[in-house]
């Protein structure tokens, strides 16, 4: 996750970033990781519409959610609001 | 290139460079008026309201925000021009920093006026002084024609895809902004060619693809991110590398101008004035140096060797060019119009006599702070300097290196 | 005025997230919730520009960059005045035949902090020149990203690390800037207020207020896990809870004409339903304090200023 540091002459002038964060994967931050029960789940899509870091995403053709362990942190919002209670925060 | 054709106007400083900017094409002026900056916003919203030029003007509600409005306009590809003095200049302090950081290339002219308190609404230098570790090119000119010119080729220097450092161009309060002079105006065509149309550099961006250096949604990029302490010192080094390469850019957009115009001031960053065997000198920044030339020629009639070097670009401070100019001078006396409490004289001094240290010749060099809040500097008391310098010359010991010229004790 | 815009879950769903993962929001930020949503509201392109404060600095630790719309960044107290700069910027070079968009959204997103105090001028500056623009205000209630101090947008007798809940000062003794009704005042085409817990609202008025010809303002209360006290899960519950105990109602003023939105209109048309304060206070660890006998009494003025702003709110509704 961390490169090797660029000198002056490398990197772009006025502090233009040149990485996106989606190379920085804030998944190893948490330390319960949400679990879903695929029965109880009515797609009704609440988690991804919660999901502070959109870590909760949706696949059109397959029509379903399907969680980024890349990038959850954790937090359990997405368990706290799922209506059908098909989420439970398991400690990894 | 041959010298164009030129209008002669009566125009005061304020009014010579609202003039040059209503020629330069301008996309964005967002300004907040100040005494005795108050002519170039006013005379620029004239030439808006009368339809005379397709700028969009903005009135902010204050100095901070016309800066922060003149930064973002300019990273979004726009031409911008801003104008401030004093304190409002100090309100927009923080913006500084931040506008040359992000380089984007904002020309601003400065009336230079005192800080307060008192408040005093007259010429002095401390408000561009305290602004000189900015990151910014900064030029002080002498009279109404050269703040035309500067304001011109200001554009051209900021804009330069080598710099990218905004550029503000400091004429004095009252003496210059509120003079009438004639003022030779370029035709609308010469100055069209000259000035041109902003292009926009590319960058490597977040995909690390080469995009153009603005906020565009076609190819979006991130500017004004947070840095820690891993990569802040890097973006403050490639700064001070830009501002190396200025004075040669400087140089030629000035040699450029003078080609169109007839109008050379020195070389750009430093004129000497009969400094060639001028045995004492003194050095300054602004008006003064007009009157001071007069007083040069004075002296020279009589026979006495003396000359001055007038400083023009300031930052980046033109080291060689300084030492080359006071290489055989005996004794110089450096004259400030603006003071750094407590620091033993005022920047100029302190900055001449710093270049010097390294030199091969180290000549007395004695410090004259004048003129401070509009403080008249008649010839009788830039006699009385030269007088001081005869004496340092004859006696070749200085009494005091530091002295307040005009103030009443 | 009404927008037409119809937008469902599925839409929301299938719009690509322009606010990037990977960005160091905490865990359980409201903040990050709420940026989702606004800029799912998106019509076309789009310029943003922040603030100084929390998702200014999580999103951009250099390297890194978690936007995928161009974005600027360049003081704490100045992102309307950015915000006024490239939409000047852009009129101006359209006027020029220089710009290849038609229309280009420019949305200014600052905290609590970069609006109600420091930030206010600009903001007040910018409304009064109708620049069109979207000002997005994420409040957390507090200046966050320097360690939870006090802000104008901190509620009465909340803790904070500059207002503590002393022995002898419980807490912030102040009241919260009604920084919604003084953008009213300025008489700008859009206001309104939002919660994330209510997304379909706060994505329609996000819409609304890029829509809007001239300067809009969405007030979205978006809690903090870290300065509020409470469990991460917690942060959309909570800005739910809001609503319904009428901390924080849901209202939108359309060229100065205020209108209940839904979530808080049923409260006004069943005030049985309305919730006591208590409820929402007593699951945050910023107001534990004032759950002891010596400071109860705070509570009961929190009530009070909640049940006289409700008041006021449904008069100017016109639902007294």
């Amino acid at each position: 996750m961390t490169t090797e540091k660029k000198g002056w002459k490398e990197i772009p002038i006025a502090g233009v970033c040149w990485r996106p964060t989606t190379d920085y994967l804030t998944g190893d931050w948490r330390t319960f990781k949400p679990v879903r029960d695929k029965e109880k789940c009515n797609r009704c899509l609440m988690c991804h519409v919660f999901c502070p870091d959109g870590a909760i995403t949706w696949n059109s053709e397959t029509e379903d959610i399907g969680f980024n362990y890349d990038y959850c942190k954790g937090c359990g919002i997405c368990k706290n609001e799922c209506p059908q209670e098909a989420i439970e925060m398991v400690l990894e | 290139m041959a010298i164009t054709k030129q209008n002669l106007r009566a125009l005061n400083g304020d009014e010579a460079v609202a003039y040059a900017v209503k020629q330069s094409d301008v996309d964005v002026v967002a300004a907040y008026p100040i005494t005795p900056q108050t002519i170039i916003v006013e005379r620029f919203s004239e030439y808006v309201h009368n339809g005379e030029v397709n700028t969009e003007f903005v009135c902010t509600e204050s100095e901070h925000s016309a800066l922060s409005m003149s930064l973002a306009a300019s990273a979004t590809g726009a031409r911008v021009f801003t104008a401030s003095a004093s304190a409002g200049l100090a309100l927009m302090h923080e913006i500084l920093y931040v506008t040359s950081g992000c380089r984007a290339p904002v020309v601003m002219a400065i009336a230079n006026r005192a800080l307060s308190a008192p408040i005093n609404i007259h010429c002095d230098h401390s408000d561009s002084m305290v602004e000189r570790d900015a990151g910014w090119i900064q030029i002080y000119v002498e009279n109404s024609q050269e703040a035309y010119d500067s304001t011109l080729q200001a554009f051209r220097i900021a804009e330069h895809s080598d710099l990218l450092l905004p550029t503000m161009v400091m004429l004095d309060a009252f003496f210059l902004s509120h003079t009438l002079e004639s003022v030779n105006i370029l035709a609308d065509e010469t100055v069209r060619k000259f000035v041109g149309t902003r292009k926009i550099p590319l960058i490597r961006g977040h995909g690390g693809k080469l995009v153009p250096f603005k906020l565009d949604p076609e190819n979006p990029i991130t500017m004004g991110p947070l840095d820690l302490h891993d990569y802040y010192f890097e973006h403050k080094r490639q700064q001070e590398e830009a501002m190396q390469r200025a004075s040669g850019i400087i140089k030629e957009i000035h040699d450029e101008y003078a080609r169109i115009s007839g109008r050379k001031y020195g070389n750009g960053l430093i004129e000497p004035y009969r400094l060639e065997d001028a045995e004492i000198a003194t050095v300054c920044l602004g008006s003064t140096a007009g009157t001071t030339k007069t007083v040069v020629d004075q002296l020279r009639s009589k026979g006495i060797k003396a000359g001055l070097l007038r400083l023009r670009t300031y930052r980046p401070y033109p080291v060689e060019d300084i030492i080359n100019a006071l290489e055989n001078v005996k004794a110089i006396a450096v004259m400030d119009r603006s003071h750094s409490f407590g620091a033993q004289g005022g920047p100029v001094f302190h900055e001449i006599r710093h270049v010097l240290y390294d030199a091969s010749i180290h000549p007395p060099v004695v410090n004259y702070i004048y003129g401070l809040g509009g403080r008249d500097m008649p010839q009788s008391l830039i006699h009385e300097i030269y007088k001081d310098l005869q004496k340092i010359l004859e006696t070749k010991r200085v009494e005091k290196p530091v002295q307040f010229i005009g103030v009443r004790e | 005025m009404a927008s037409k815009w119809k937008f469902t879950i599925k839409d929301f769903a299938k719009k690509p997230e322009t606010f990037m993962s990977g960005h160091r929001a905490c865990a359980g930020c409201g903040p990050a919730i709420a940026y989702r949503q606004v800029l799912k509201a998106a019509r076309g392109p789009i310029i943003a520009t922040n603030a100084t404060g929390c998702m200014e600095v999580v999103s951009t630790i250099y390297p890194y960059t978690a936007w995928g719309i161009p974005w600027i960044h360049t003081a704490f107290e100045n992102v309307a005045a950015n915000a006024s700069g490239i939409e000047t910027a852009l009129k101006a070079l359209k006027k020029k035949g220089q710009l290849k968009y038609d229309h280009v959204d420019v949305i200014a997103f600052a905290g609590d902090g970069g609006t109600y105090d420091i930030g206010i001028q600009a903001l007040s500056g910018a409304a009064e020149r109708g620049h069109d623009f979207l000002y997005v205000l994420y409040d957390n209630e507090a200046y966050m990203n320097t360690g939870i101090q006090r802000s104008g947008g901190t509620p009465h007798g909340a803790w904070t690390t500059t207002s503590p809940a002393g022995r002898v000062i419980p807490g912030k003794v102040e009241y919260k800037k009604p920084i919604a009704d003084i953008m009213v005042a300025h008489d700008i085409p859009y206001v309104a207020t939002a919660s994330i817990a209510y997304w379909l609202d706060l994505v329609r008025k996000a819409r609304r207020g890029l829509e809007a010809e001239g300067p809009a303002f969405l007030h979205a209360l978006a809690p903090c896990p870290r300065g509020w006290r409470y469990d991460t899960s917690k942060t959309v519950e909570i800005a739910r809870s809001a609503v319904e105990t009428c901390v924080f109602p849901l209202w939108e003023a359309v060229d100065g004409e205020y209108a209940l939105s839904a979530p808080s209109k049923v409260i006004a048309l069943k005030p049985e339903r309305k919730k006591p304060v208590k409820e929402y206070l007593k699951v945050q660890g910023r107001f534990r304090h004032l759950f002891t006998p010596e400071f109860e009494h705070v509570i009961d003025e929190i009530q009070q200023i909640i049940d006289k702003r409700w008041k006021r709110l449904l008069k100017r509704c016109g639902m007294t």
